[in-house]
């Protein structure tokens, strides 16, 4: 157990210093920040696209830094290292998605708030924004390993993760974006579909990181 | 922790892509043995340390150890960006040791003479300096199975010397040894394994 946090410590250490923590929320604001200015001065249309906008910026927030989670490890020998310390795979990519997930959700909960002032959203549906996108964000943090794990090693990784990871987030963006004006019930299927990629992600990278060293 | 290493290949077959690297090989090392594989290029000796270690399953055969294993690869799998003796630090922290890992990382330092680097961060050592790192973090691990893939690239004679001296102090507490190497290295009593000969 004390490995685990370990692990943990040593995600988030390096997402801070490789620029992972502050890049995507940066791209996530900025992309919050361009809508309102292709959309134009119009309150209410900004009101109505403004949740969608929030959940599709946070998706591609969560795919940029997919690159770093997986492929340095498996190439500078830190995964071999691992495994003959006795971690079981599954455990690594666990470690590694809440790692991630505590990387960049608590900032992007942080972040919609401004995105949210700048669309024009009011407080309540500001709430159900931030009620979402905890219960989403996990989902986001399983898929992003999973993919960084599949795509580990591959020329053009990082195009390809998009193409990877970006269908199958499709749910989480669906029941997301509908959970702001579609009460509890999206809020339900949102949640029932973070819990699934959460519970099977790390054993699909610990697939993927195995057939890597084959 | 040390006493009583061991490691044993039981008709060890090997298969990379299609193509059988080495089969039917057989050898134990005891307690404070130590074996030494050769052979040419591609003949399977990164392989067979993998087989040990378990990171690569045996097409067929089986191998016995005793556990906790310490492992060199080619890969120094130390992050650049932390000083050398926080990023031996870390691994410490997952050895399954009941040394103190402060004490152990720093005495490891010392063994292989990197003691006024270790406030350097890991990118600014030389091939050879990152190599002795790797070294010392077998050494901190406290494991009786050592398993050593090319430990002596690009070390100089001084660091060639310690190593050699630690490994003899290694087998002498009852550790095991497996170490793949093209360079001539002085190992008492080490049984010969030949790679890739017929």
């Amino acid at each position: 157990m004390s490995g685990f946090v370990t692990l943990v410590r040593r995600e988030l250490r390096r997402a801070w210093i490789q620029g992972g923590m502050a890049t995507p929320i940066a791209f996530f604001l900025l992309v919050a920040i361009l809508f309102p200015f292709g959309i134009g001065p119009d309150g209410a249309l900004l009101l109505r696209v403004g949740g969608a906008v929030v959940w599709t910026a946070a998706l591609l927030a969560a795919l940029l830094p997919v690159e770093r989670l997986i492929a340095p490890d498996i190439e500078n020998g830190t995964i071999d290292q691992l495994v003959v310390r006795g971690m079981a795979d599954a455990t690594i990519a666990a470690a590694k998605m809440v790692g991630h997930w505590l990387g960049f959700a608590p900032l992007l909960m942080l972040a919609s708030v401004i995105a949210g002032a700048l669309l024009g959203t009011s407080g309540d549906m500001l709430v159900r924004i931030e009620i979402g996108l905890l219960i989403g964000s996990p989902g986001l943090a399983a898929l992003g390993v999973a993919t960084a794990a599949l795509t580990a090693g591959l020329r053009g990784a990082g195009a390809l993760a998009g193409l990877v990871m970006l269908p199958l987030a499709v749910p989480l963006l669906i029941f997301g974006a509908g959970s702001i004006d579609g009460g509890p019930g999206a809020l339900k299927l949102l949640g029932a579909v973070s819990l699934l990629f959460v519970a099977g992600a790390p054993f699909v990278a610990a697939a993927a990181m195995k057939l890597a060293r084959a | 922790m040390t006493p009583g290493g061991a490691l044993a290949f039981r008709d060890v077959t090997c298969v990379r892509g299609r193509r059988t690297v080495f089969s039917d090989l057989s050898f134990a090392v005891e307690r404070g043995g130590a074996a030494l594989v050769r052979g040419p290029n591609g003949a399977g000796k990164s392989s067979l340390i993998r087989i040990a270690a378990g990171l690569l399953e045996p097409f067929e055969g089986t191998v016995a150890y005793t556990p906790p294993r310490a492992l060199i690869t080619e890969d120094s799998a130390l992050d650049s960006e932390l000083p050398v003796a926080r990023a031996l630090g870390f691994w410490a922290s997952l050895d399954d040791s009941d040394r103190d890992r402060h004490r152990a990382v720093a005495d490891a330092l010392a063994a292989f003479g990197l003691s006024d680097l270790a406030h350097v961060p890991v990118r600014l050592l030389s091939t050879g300096q990152r190599r002795r790192a790797c070294l010392a973090r077998v050494v901190a691990a406290d494991a009786p199975t050592w398993l050593l893939d090319e430990p002596a690239n690009g070390l100089d004679s001084a660091s060639l010397a310690t190593l050699e001296t630690l490994i003899a102090r290694h087998r002498k507490a009852g550790g095991a040894v497996v170490i793949a190497t093209h360079l001539p290295l002085d190992l008492p009593r080490a049984q010969q394994i030949a790679l890739g000969e017929g």
